[in-house]
């Protein structure tokens, strides 16, 4: 599904990644994982089209197309979504009427008329109880005011909207209590099919306890210099990233 | 209004100015020029009282000693006033009694634009006086409407029907002498609406009139007095959508809005002038007053506006609060983009005790536009615990626009509060990332982010309206991104 070769990234005139390879397969959750400032975040930013990073060489295929030379939209309509990190504020603007809006983009992307009104909100309704969110997020403003437990949740409402076949989760597991950790991690398991696959970046081994994944890969320093099973996430806890430091040295 | 946005955004995607087409239809057209001879044509043609020649002819030598104001944060060549038609009507054959009769060009425009009367009529429950250049050409609603005493007509069949009412209250609340522009209007107003509620009447439904300027080189004078007795309400709509021209067209209206004791007038407008081409050729110059007097106690006046067209817009729609407890609000949106310029605002003079406004100003300037906030709030030494409050927010879509704000504030006593809040901000690219990832287009972003930004002022439109103003804001920051 997505086959990254030998990709290099510069912001600035500085190398962020250098030289990444990376083979995801429909039914796969991989996690990558790695001290701050690795590249992690900047892995995600490329793969969705963020265009402040320049790619200076490799390639990334997405189901067989050139990804990069794609706008951002048509990514995210040929399924690809981002969980961010940091999620905007866009004042003023419901949930309801951006997802219906992003819903009804993707769909005239693929040839489809838009989605009826009544279809939509039930489609919102069942989401929103597959997930467990209780909060009446549907009126609100997209992210405004929220806390970070709750812009994250958002963020995994519209993936459950969007049914990507591709989600990155960037550190959504960051600055979560227990109860959101669960949330999150419950969705990716809800959402979990044979024909989708996910790409979960994370600091923390923690979130690793609800979601399983199939492959982890460590990235250091702008490359990626171990990949394993689940048990190589216990590992890192056990050792710390010192001991992939010590490693490489 | 949510299930609407999709069409609405869809809609940005197209091209040029949408209302720009032209109606053919024979004029009965006044002489190029202004003088005396010109007021008299106008008056004469709409068989006026005496009385009403004289207020004319009255303004006119007022505006003659007058000149035309340059404080404004406007530039525009000089406006030559006798390269100006001041009159033109369609010809009408004989009087009409139903819509059959209608000139069917005219009933085309209509459905052009997507309005036909016969729609709304049968469907909307809106009654709607369409106004093609100076003469309305079609009242409807007037007969359901009349049972509850309520007037709603064109101006000039106001001045035919109900002469005392029209004397009692013309230029109480605008005096003819009261601007340039005002007096101009004064001398040579054509057409407009007239709207009376009679005491203790709730307006059942919204009244709503669509003004459309078609001939070219034809200045377009409007002239609107809505009066709401006591203890009545109201609820009135004005649209615009203007044809395009290359010639600078020059618009110059006048709406008196009087509230008597607990009266509630609200006015809601949607203003789409032809804005002239991306280079800042054409357009419509727009010089309107617009000002209401909260003349009895507890009583209120509500304006808000979205302004999306004309070349240039001066226009400063004012409440002057005279009862006390008496209430004004203004919410307004105003957009610039290629070479429009706006300077816009709100005057809320206080003259009651314990009288209460709101300015709710939201600026959105894209291109090569420029964006003025002008507002005035003055408490006098009577208006005792009054209070004020003002919010002017300024939002800039790419580097070459301007806003500017312009806040007056006058205070005469000590019990009064006035406050003020201002801010400014640009369309982070953040927030576009964040929109292009979930599979929506910047086009689509930027319409979805104005009109978040505006909502607090298009929720204060009517339903119907609210519609048709978000596609007006999506529509005219078209390609101002990229």
């Amino acid at each position: 599904m997505l086959s990254i070769k030998n990709l290099r990234v510069s912001i600035n005139n500085k190398e962020i990644l250098r030289g990444i390879n990376l083979e995801v397969k429909p039914g796969e959750v991989h996690a990558i994982m790695g001290p701050n400032g690795t590249g992690k975040s900047t892995l995600a930013s490329v793969i969705a089209g963020r265009d402040i990073f320049e790619v200076t060489e490799g390639e990334i295929l997405y189901k067989g197309k050139n990804l990069l030379e794609m706008p951002i939209e048509d990514r995210a309509s040929e399924g690809i979504f981002l969980g961010f990190q940091y999620p905007v504020e866009i004042p003023g603007v419901s949930i309801t009427n951006f997802m219906r809006t992003a819903v009804n983009e993707q769909r005239k992307y693929r040839g489809l008329d838009p989605m009826p009104a009544n279809e939509f909100l039930a489609k919102m309704e069942a989401k929103k109880n597959l997930l467990e969110i209780h909060a009446k997020l549907a009126n609100r403003s997209v992210n405004e005011g929220f806390s970070g437990g709750e812009k994250k949740k958002n963020e995994i409402f519209q993936m459950a909207m969007l049914e990507p076949a591709l989600a990155i989760l960037d550190e959504t597991d960051s600055g979560l209590d227990i109860d959101a950790l669960k949330i999150v991690a419950n969705g990716v398991n809800k959402l979990r099919r044979p024909d989708n696959a996910f790409v979960v970046i994370t600091h923390y081994q923690r979130l690793l306890e609800y979601i399983v994944p199939d492959i982890v890969h460590v990235l250091f320093d702008g490359r990626i210099v171990r990949s394993g099973g689940k048990e190589l996430a216990i590992e890192l806890e056990e050792k710390g990233y010192e001991w992939i430091r010590a490693e490489l040295v | 209004m949510e299930k609407d946005q999709n069409n609405i955004l869809e809609e940005v995607t197209q091209g040029d100015y949408k209302y720009g087409f032209y109606t053919d239809i024979e004029m009965d057209t006044a002489p190029m020029g202004l003088n005396e001879d010109t007021v008299r044509f106008i008056s004469a043609k709409k068989n006026e009282p005496e009385w009403l020649l004289q207020y004319r002819l009255d303004a006119y030598h007022k505006w003659l000693g007058m000149t035309e104001p340059t404080w404004a944060h406007l530039h525009h060549p000089p406006i030559n006033y006798q390269e100006i038609i001041y009159y033109a009507a369609p010809k009408r054959k004989k009087e009409l009694t139903s819509l059959d009769e209608v000139d069917p060009e005219l009933v085309a425009t209509f459905n052009k634009l997507g309005i036909s009367l016969e729609e709304q009529k049968r469907l909307s429950g809106v009654a709607v006086d369409a106004v093609i250049d100076s003469v309305s050409v079609k009242t409807t609603f007037s007969e359901t409407l009349e049972k509850q005493g309520i007037i709603f007509c064109s101006f000039s069949e106001a001045v035919q029907k109900v002469p005392d009412l029209v004397k009692q209250y013309l230029g109480t609340v605008v005096p003819s002498d009261d601007n340039y522009f005002a007096a101009l209007n004064s001398a040579v107003f054509s057409d407009g609406s007239f709207c009376y509620i009679p005491k203790g009447v709730r307006c059942p439904i919204e009244l709503s009139t669509y003004f459309r300027i078609n001939a070219a080189n034809t200045g377009q004078f409007e002239r609107t007095l809505i009066i709401g007795d006591e203890n009545s309400y109201v609820s009135y709509m004005e649209g615009c959508t203007a044809p395009m021209r290359d010639e600078n067209q020059l618009h110059a209206a006048i709406v008196e809005i009087i509230a008597l004791k607990e009266a509630e007038v609200k006015y809601s407008t949607v203003q789409n002038w032809y804005p002239g081409n991306k280079k800042g050729e054409g357009g419509i110059y727009n010089f309107v007053t617009k000002r209401g007097i909260c003349k009895g106690n507890n009583s209120k006046i509500s304006w808000t506006q979205v302004e999306t067209g004309s070349a240039i817009t001066w226009k400063y729609p004012s409440v002057v609060l005279m009862g006390d407890h008496s209430v004004g609000e203004f919410y307004s949106v105003a957009v610039t983009n290629n070479y429009q310029q706006a300077d816009t605002g709100s005057k809320m003079i206080h003259l009651g005790k314990n009288t209460k406004s709101t300015i709710i100003s939201k600026g959105i300037s894209a291109g090569h536009s420029s964006n003025s906030y002008r507002g005035l709030v003055k408490m006098t030494k009577r208006a005792e615990n009054s209070r004020n409050f003002s919010q002017c927010d300024s939002l800039l879509l790419g580097d070459k626009c301007g806003a500017h704000t312009f806040p007056y504030i006058k205070t005469e006593n000590k019990t009064s509060i006035v406050e003020h809040e201002a801010t400014t901000s640009k369309i982070s690219d953040d927030q576009l990332f964040y929109c292009n990832q979930r599979g929506i287009s910047t086009e689509s972003a930027i319409g979805l982010i104005v009109n978040g930004y505006a909502r607090e002022v298009l929720k204060q439109l009517p339903m119907e309206f609210a519609v048709e103003a978000q596609k007006l804001l999506s529509i005219s920051l078209e390609g101002s991104v990229g």
